[in-house]
């Protein structure tokens, strides 16, 4: 463009502005971006002024965000608006967060009806919107929805607008007018006041029917496996399935979940909002069952304790509140074995990455399962082709730091064929009472503590709040004195012969209690050293 | 070297064993690495060259002048200040300690170095007290270490002394399972008798050395080179009246030992095995050649003390309490895991709390896997 040579070096705009027919009009929309579990308010700003038509996006967005302009386009025209052919400029501010996903579609949209007049800027500026576009004009759900809904609540804006799908789970968070919508079209005559905001979706309409729980009536035999996995549901404790193949520990471990306690709502919250920015929860709204995860060995420290460049929660996070099951754990990956370490002392993880840190909780059950040796066939001597020291190399693999955290150990053994036609040996439903009431009495104890059930306890609760009677506590001694124990070992076994106490409804800590407990460490404790 | 008659006046105290024997025992240990030296290059056979005198040996492997000149300037009293700091009691050839089963060596070691009560290797290695060695690989199979562990129990039970290397696999299983039946054992190591070796086995050996003993010809402070092994062996085969060898590949140390037990006129036994597996091929070709047949703990003990000349002690552990007695003879029967337990009605709890209390007390022993075995029979 060339100028007169009497404007050069004048400012341009200034000539532009004074001469433009249209002056700039401005909307702004507030919208979240999702960060870690936690979402982060974004202003979206649209100018819309004239020029050479034009579509820009500033503000550090990621592909998906840069690509919105062309479903944004698409789903306006084909919803019947009209599409400015002027210079639209989109700012997503702050400026120096980056922002990613495709929930910047329906805020974009609906800040570019504001700024061109199409919808009233009052009715959007109450509200926060999120969702994502198709070229047709349908909202499609994002991941997150619910951390955005609660983000919205303490940011003090009257609702938000989600996809109708995800109407439901955004209604957790509480006192919000929550407008789900299925189209743009839609959502532009409920703007413009034509339309009211649509109820909300019925919760039983829309949840599918769950499939029936595997109950533990299906595994037959195996009692002293059952009877652990009791033990470890009733004080959260971690636990150890060791037996041959197809001896039953991945049926097993999978009905663990059957047998915990229900979720309370916060932990229900909780959960929902994890799987649903994790992208993994049905759009059924509220998400009540216990998590289990099932990562394959194969899988990366990061897939498993969380990662990416911005930073995604693993599958430690994922089984919060519910089971993280690790089948064939001596094929797992040393480094993501290592990474669980910080996740299963803690109960939560800091993954940072670049600028960004986040924070996942991560208090789940661990259930791992292991052949006891190379073979697999440790209990049936004749069949077991190990040699000792093919034994030792299998255990110095499952062995460290981990397995310090296991604090109930089991030989899943083979059932024989009169257990196989036998009845079952007990129910879910048995189990998970029994559960249910030590829990019960843990909650009751622990209620001062912080923690929840016995396995959380720290060592100065253990020693405060378990008490033994006076013969325990001579043949915990014993254990100690004579090697069987070792110091961290002496904690763990206490509050596993707690859990075994609550189970019996006994107050004090008995003997058997302590000895049974012992047997659940997975090891023999043959006097070896002293008198035989 | 001529070895004096021991007369009845060298019963010394223990804090004296002769200077000579001493002396010879250093060098030994000082030449360990010409030995094994002249060993890799063919030109010495250990036990010629053990049987030779002092300054013979020193001549034949090439002795060091650094070494010729020591020897010259040898205190006693700095070799006895040295065992005694390594906790060690050192029991010479003219000491009426020494075994009379090892005077009849051709190589007999100048001094035995004991870790653990003296009196009681005294007692594990007297002239009436039978004595059988169970030796194997290091590699050994499950099925190995069983046997070795059953051997072990049934021999130490009926009070007759396991003799074996303390090496990993049946060795240590061997001892592990004479532990469990009384303690009647000794080690012989190829290193000082002040450390155990393999240092992994630093449990087994810190309880044979309060429970039985841990002996070597070697002073305190000497490194096993390869060719200790197998000089270990013999003294393996010369305590022992009878030799069992459980497994073990052809041409292996096991071998060896049976070999030297042959030579000295003992008693030869082996554990049969698979003849598929290569771990079984050294004890079935001695098989074959017409060592015994060893199937269990009373065919080795009917070899050691003669038919009927042997018993048993009962349990060590004391009788099974009355609470328990009924889950006892339940595993002993046949419901050895707690899973048939249950399944015959013995809640689940209770056989596990049951199972572990008879383990603790010596009575089970829980295997990889998760069953139990009856740890004593009682006779």
């Amino acid at each position: 463009m060339s100028l007169p040579r009497v404007l050069r070096g004048k400012p341009v705009l200034l000539r532009h502005t004074r001469t433009s027919s249209v002056a700039g009009v401005l909307a702004r929309i507030t919208t979240f971006c999702i960060d870690g579990l936690d979402s982060r308010p974004v202003a979206v700003e649209v100018d819309v002024r004239a020029g050479l038509p034009a579509f820009v996006i500033v503000g550090l967005g990621d592909l998906a965000v840069r690509e919105a302009r062309e479903r944004v386009r698409g789903a306006l025209l084909n919803c019947g608006f009209e599409f400015p052919q002027r210079r639209i400029v989109v700012n997503l501010a702050p400026a120096h967060l980056r922002k990613n996903g495709s929930g910047f579609d329906l805020p974009i949209a609906c800040a570019v009806l504001a700024a061109s007049g199409q919808v009233p800027a009052a009715a959007v500026a109450r509200r926060a919107i999120y969702g994502e576009l198709s070229l047709t004009g349908e909202v499609r759900g994002c991941r997150g929805t619910l951390a955005v809904a609660e983000a919205t609540r303490r940011a003090g804006l009257e609702g938000v607008v989600v996809a109708r799908e995800r109407a439901l789970e955004a209604s957790l968070a509480g006192d919000l007018e929550i407008v789900g919508v299925d189209t743009l079209r839609e959502l532009g005559r409920i703007l413009g006041g034509e339309e009211d905001v649509p109820p909300l979706p019925d919760a039983r309409e829309r949840s599918r029917p769950s499939p029936p729980a595997a109950d533990l009536a299906d595994v037959r035999g195996q009692w002293s496996a059952i009877r652990a996995v009791e033990v470890a549901a009733a004080g959260g404790h971690n636990v150890l399935l060791r037996g041959a193949p197809g001896t039953g520990k991945t049926m097993l471990a999978r009905r663990i979940p059957g047998i915990l306690p229900p979720l309370d709502r916060d932990e229900a919250i909780e959960v929902t909002r994890i799987h649903s920015v994790a992208g993994a929860a049905a759009a059924g709204g509220l998400v009540d069952e216990r998590p289990f995860r099932a990562p394959h060995h194969t899988i990366s420290p990061s897939g498993l304790v969380g990662g990416g460049s911005s930073p995604a929660p693993g599958e430690a996070t994922l089984a919060h509140h519910g089971v993280l099951f690790l089948d064939e754990l001596s094929e797992f990956n040393r480094n993501a074995l290592d990474a669980l370490r910080q996740p299963l002392e803690d109960g939560h993880v800091t993954i940072i990455r670049g600028q960004r840190a986040a924070r996942f909780p991560t208090r789940f059950m661990l259930v791992a399962a292991t052949n006891p040796c190379p073979c697999g066939h440790a209990d049936d001597p004749k069949r077991c082709r190990c040699t000792d020291s093919d034994h030792a190399r299998h255990r110095r693999r499952l062995s460290g730091p981990l397995l310090d955290r296991i604090d109930v150990v089991v030989d899943v053994l083979r059932p024989s064929a009169d257990e196989l036609a036998a009845p079952p040996s007990t129910d879910t439903a048995t189990v998970r009472a029994a559960v249910l009431a030590a829990r019960a009495r843990q909650a009751e104890r622990l209620a001062a503590a912080r923690a929840t059930c016995n396995a959380h306890m720290d060592a100065a609760t253990v020693r405060r709040l378990v008490r033994l009677e006076p013969v325990a506590r001579a043949r915990l001694a014993r254990s100690y004195d004579d090697g069987t124990i070792s110091a961290r070992a002496h904690d763990r076994l206490l509050r596993v012969a707690r859990t075994i106490a609550d189970l019996a409804g006994r107050d004090a800590v008995g003997e058997a209690d302590v000895i049974e407990a012992l047997n659940l460490r997975g090891e023999s404790v043959a006097p070896v050293r002293e008198a035989a | 070297m001529s070895a004096p008659v021991p007369s009845p006046a060298s019963a010394s105290p223990p804090a004296a064993p002769c200077p000579a024997c001493l002396r010879r025992a250093w060098l030994v240990a000082a030449l360990a690495g010409r030995i094994e030296y002249g060993r890799r290059a063919g030109a010495a056979r250990i036990p010629l060259l053990l049987a030779l005198g002092d300054r013979d040996l020193m001549r034949a492997v090439g002795a060091s002048p650094g070494v010729a000149r020591r020897y010259e300037a040898f205190s006693p009293d700095e070799a006895r200040e040295a065992v005694h700091r390594a906790g060690l009691t050192a029991v010479c050839r003219h000491d009426t300690r020494y075994p009379a089963a090892l005077r009849e060596l051709p190589d007999a070691p100048p001094v035995l170095h004991v870790a653990g009560d003296a009196e009681r290797f005294v007692a594990l290695t007297a002239v009436d007290q039978p004595a059988v060695a169970v030796v194997g690989a290091r590699r050994a199979t499950g099925y190995g270490g069983q046997v070795a562990r059953g051997l072990g129990r049934g021999l130490a039970s009926a009070d007759v002394t396991v003799v074996s290397g303390m090496a990993l696999g049946v060795d240590s299983a061997a001892h592990e399972g004479a532990l469990e039946g009384g303690g009647a054992t000794v080690a012989v190591l190829a290193g000082g008798a002040e450390r155990p070796y393999p240092a992994s086995k630093h449990g087994l050996y810190a309880a044979i050395r309060a429970r039985g003993c841990v002996v070597s010809e070697m002073p305190p402070g000497a490194r096993a080179q390869r060719w200790c092994f197998p000089a270990r062996n013999r003294l393996i085969a010369a305590l022992a009246r009878l030799t069992v060898v459980v497994e073990g590949r052809e041409r292996s140390g096991s071998l060896i030992t049976a070999d030297f037990a042959r030579d000295l006129g003992r008693d030869v036994g082996a554990v049969p095995g698979a003849v598929t597996s290569p771990l079984a091929r050294g004890p079935n070709a001695l098989l074959a050649d017409g060592a015994h047949v060893i199937r269990s703990a009373e065919d080795a003990l009917d070899l050691a003390c003669g038919v009927g000349g042997w018993q048993r002690r009962g349990p060590a552990a004391g009788a099974v309490p009355e609470h328990l007695r009924a889950l006892h003879a339940a595993v002993a029967s046949g419901l050895d895991t707690p899973d048939r337990l249950a399944a015959s009605g013995v809640p689940v709890a209770a056989a596990l709390a049951g199972l572990t209390e008879l383990e603790l007390a010596g009575h089970l022993r829980r295997l990889p896997g998760g069953g139990y075995v009856v740890a004593l029979e009682a006779r």
